[in-house]
């Protein structure tokens, strides 16, 4: 009985052994390739960086404003001012046409009812 | 194990018996060899056991030892796991607009240094170096690359296409190293707010980024935590307004011949500067120097902070305000207004010898622009009351604005603050301050009564109300004034349909660098309005150096025809930008 436990015990104690051998393999591994994304993280963030500072030059004012001058034509972009406020009761709407009176069959009338409803 | 010896072997008992000798001694005498053997094999198995546990403890103590030897010998080092890749990156904390917008980022770029020990062709690259920087020496580098010296700076920042031209020469004895820079890509857009940067402590693989001037310099600390790289530092200038501010107040200041030009947008009721421009500008991606004697023609010289003037007729609002708040009048008390008002031997009079007496209304004498009537009024305040109710406005003090150049701008005042010097300040003269000053007063005074503090930075969360400077109905009362100046007074031009602008002008003599009394002809003009005046958002500064508007057959240098004109084309070109519906009542009545 006792030599079994002996024996039980020594095999635990090497299957430990393996387990641990791999985790230690398995952890460096794992450590290599955090690094690996941190460094692409660093570049990634370096591009957007560069992309951030491209896109506020690209659209900094003086140049936009030289821009919208130059496609005057194609653009017609003129600076806001507020003559170009209006007001909401001065808007034309599209005149809605009355959709129940020209109906005919019942399928689309109860389709169109809840549409209403809604 | 050796045989059991039996305690009594019959052969000795017997033999001892038939001898008549004791055979209990016999027993004795095995019993104690026999317990010797028993001590012997145990101490033995007691030594090996505490051998066994001896090197157990001096394993434990070389395995703790050796141990404490590598950590003491070895470089220290952040464990794996924690280090990232981004800790080069975003040294500095980006700098943004009110909407997110950049105003200052990073951008990577190379130093170019020397070894010139492992140069091969010292004069070819030499040669060549000289070629694709104009501004180097090739005499002096040939000196430098062929002297003792093993390492020199060439250049502190390069660009790519010179980092590529320099790989061409293909010297293993020119190196790079990685820099950062600052970079502002607006150009000259808030020049003086953002201020610049230069470098500090350098190294091969890295240089110090630190702020030179303006909230660069302010924040250094913030911007440079490493903990703050994520999280840029968010201004409350709004872009789109300051471009669109310095567009007119460039065209407006080229327009009139002006030396210089001035503007603060402030939100009256949070102290928030939208806009500030001043003018002339410089580019902070390469500061410029300046070896000019007078420091208010620096271009880095922030007019707007830095800049300390009298301003004139902006500061009787105040005396109005003030008379009112103490209940002594009302916007229709009369007051006497014949010029000349004397005091001692002095003698105040009217701007170009106006008499608008005998009697003008406090309304009249806001909208009149009356010395006469305001010198009456501020000497019913009195020195102590006027000197206090300046000080509640920030008017003694310098700005607690977020900027270096800030609190070294401070106002000046009366050495002695006489009776005759609470006349003059009444009308705005013998205490100088600047526009940002006026701005943070007019915000206070007309924002509902109480003070707000002049910032750069965004505000967060429900407002706070400072502490009262006016009762809400005197501020309404100073508004009502100041839209009467524009609707019918000196700023008529000022008027800009559907919103409400209310202001009021000031002009004042520049005086003598040398100090000793003031030119006839040079002016700074100011406007100070607010719009709209029945429900006040924004308050505007104008501030014009010298500027002199000539189509009439004299010319004109009051600031009704020069600051008032450039500050009613901010207002049109700015307020919708704001997000300002004009009221389109007045502006449908107006067409």
């Amino acid at each position: 009985m006792r030599s079994v436990y002996i024996v039980l015990s020594a095999l635990f104690v090497m299957g430990l052994a393996v387990w641990a051998y791999k985790e230690n393999y398995a952890t460096q591994e794992v450590l290599r390739e955090v690094s690996q994304i941190q460094r692409d993280i660093g570049h990634q963030q370096e591009e957007l960086a560069v992309l951030r500072a491209e896109w506020a030059y690209l659209n900094r004012p003086s140049r936009l404003r030289d821009l919208a001058e130059l496609n005057f034509d194609r653009l017609g972009l003129l600076p806001l001012l507020p003559e170009q406020f209006g007001d909401v009761t001065s808007v034309a709407f599209p005149v809605e046409e009355d959709i129940l009176m020209e109906l005919d069959n019942p399928v689309s009338v109860v389709g169109s009812l809840e549409a209403i409803v809604q | 194990m050796s045989m059991r010896t039996p305690l009594r072997p019959l052969a000795r008992i017997l033999k001892a018996r038939s001898s008549g000798e004791n055979p209990d001694t016999i027993e004795r005498e095995n019993l104690r060899l026999r317990h010797e053997e028993m001590r012997d094999t145990t101490r033995l198995r007691a030594e090996g056991r505490l051998l066994v546990l001896g090197l157990c403890f001096v394993s434990a103590f070389v395995v703790v030892g050796l141990r404490m030897g590598q950590v003491a010998a070895s470089n220290p080092e952040e464990p794996q796991a924690v280090t990232t890749g981004t800790s080069i990156l975003a040294q500095r904390a980006d700098i943004v607009d009110r909407n997110g917008r950049i105003l200052a980022t990073n951008r990577t770029t190379h130093s170019l240094y020397a070894q010139p020990q492992e140069m091969i062709d010292p004069l070819y690259a030499a040669k060549e170096l000289a070629k694709i920087f104009p501004d180097l020496n090739e005499e002096k580098l040939i000196k430098d690359f062929t002297g003792t010296r093993k390492f020199l700076w060439i250049k502190r920042q390069i660009a790519p296409e010179q980092q590529q031209a320099v790989h061409d020469i293909g010297d293993p004895g020119l190196l790079f190293g990685p820099r950062e820079s600052r970079l502002y890509p607006n150009g000259k857009l808030a020049s003086h707010i953002l201020g610049g940067t230069k470098f500090g402590r350098e190294g091969v693989m890295s240089a110090e980024i630190v702020g030179q001037s303006g909230i660069e310099r302010y924040s250094d600390e913030y911007l440079r935590d490493p903990a703050n790289g994520h999280k840029p530092l968010q201004l409350s200038l709004d872009l789109s307004v300051q471009s669109t501010m310095r567009e007119v107040l460039f065209g407006g200041m080229h327009l009139l011949n002006a030396k210089g030009a001035a503007a603060v947008l402030m939100d009256v009721h949070t102290g928030e500067i939208v806009s500030m421009v001043s003018l002339p500008d410089f580019d902070p991606n390469g500061r410029p120097t300046f070896a000019g004697q007078n420091a208010a023609d620096n271009p880095r010289f922030n007019r707007a902070v830095q800049g300390v003037y009298e301003l004139g007729s902006t500061f009787k609002i105040f005396a109005a305000a003030q008379a009112m708040e103490l209940g002594i009048m009302t916007p229709d008390t009369l007051i006497p207004a014949t010029p000349p008002f004397k005091w001692g031997k002095h003698s105040i009079r009217e701007f170009e010898g106006h008499n608008y007496g005998p009697m003008l209304s406090l309304t009249g004498m806001i909208v009149k622009s009356s010395n006469v009537a305001t010198a009456h009024v501020a000497q019913q305040i009195g020195v102590t009351r006027q000197k206090a109710f300046l000080d509640s406005l920030g008017f003694l003090d310098a700005t607690p604005v977020e900027l270096t150049e800030a609190s070294g701008a401070k106002p000046l005042l009366p050495p002695n603050w006489s009776e005759l010097s609470t006349i003059t300040i009444g009308f705005g003269h013998g205490l100088s301050a600047s526009p940002l000053h006026l701005a943070t007063a007019y915000s206070s005074l007309l924002n509902g009564g109480t003070r707000v503090t002049p910032t750069l930075i965004k505000h967060q969360g429900p407002i706070r109300l400072g502490p009262r400077v006016v009762r809400p109905e005197v501020s309404a009362a100073s508004r009502a004034m100041l839209r009467a100046v524009v609707a019918e007074g000196t700023a008529s031009f000022g008027d800009v349909r559907g919103y409400q602008v209310g202001g009021k002008t000031g002009t004042a003599d520049k005086p003598r660098e040398n100090g000793k009394g003031y030119y006839d002809d040079k002016v700074i003009t100011t406007f100070a309005s607010v719009f709209p005046a029945d429900e006040p958002k924004y308050v505007l500064i104008v501030t014009m150096d010298e500027a002199v508007e000539t189509s009439g057959p004299k010319p004109r240098r009051t600031a009704g025809w020069t600051a008032v004109p450039v500050a009613a084309e901010v207002i049109r070109r700015v307020a919708p930008i704001l997000g300002i519906r004009p009221d389109v009542e007045t502006l449908a009545l107006g067409q």
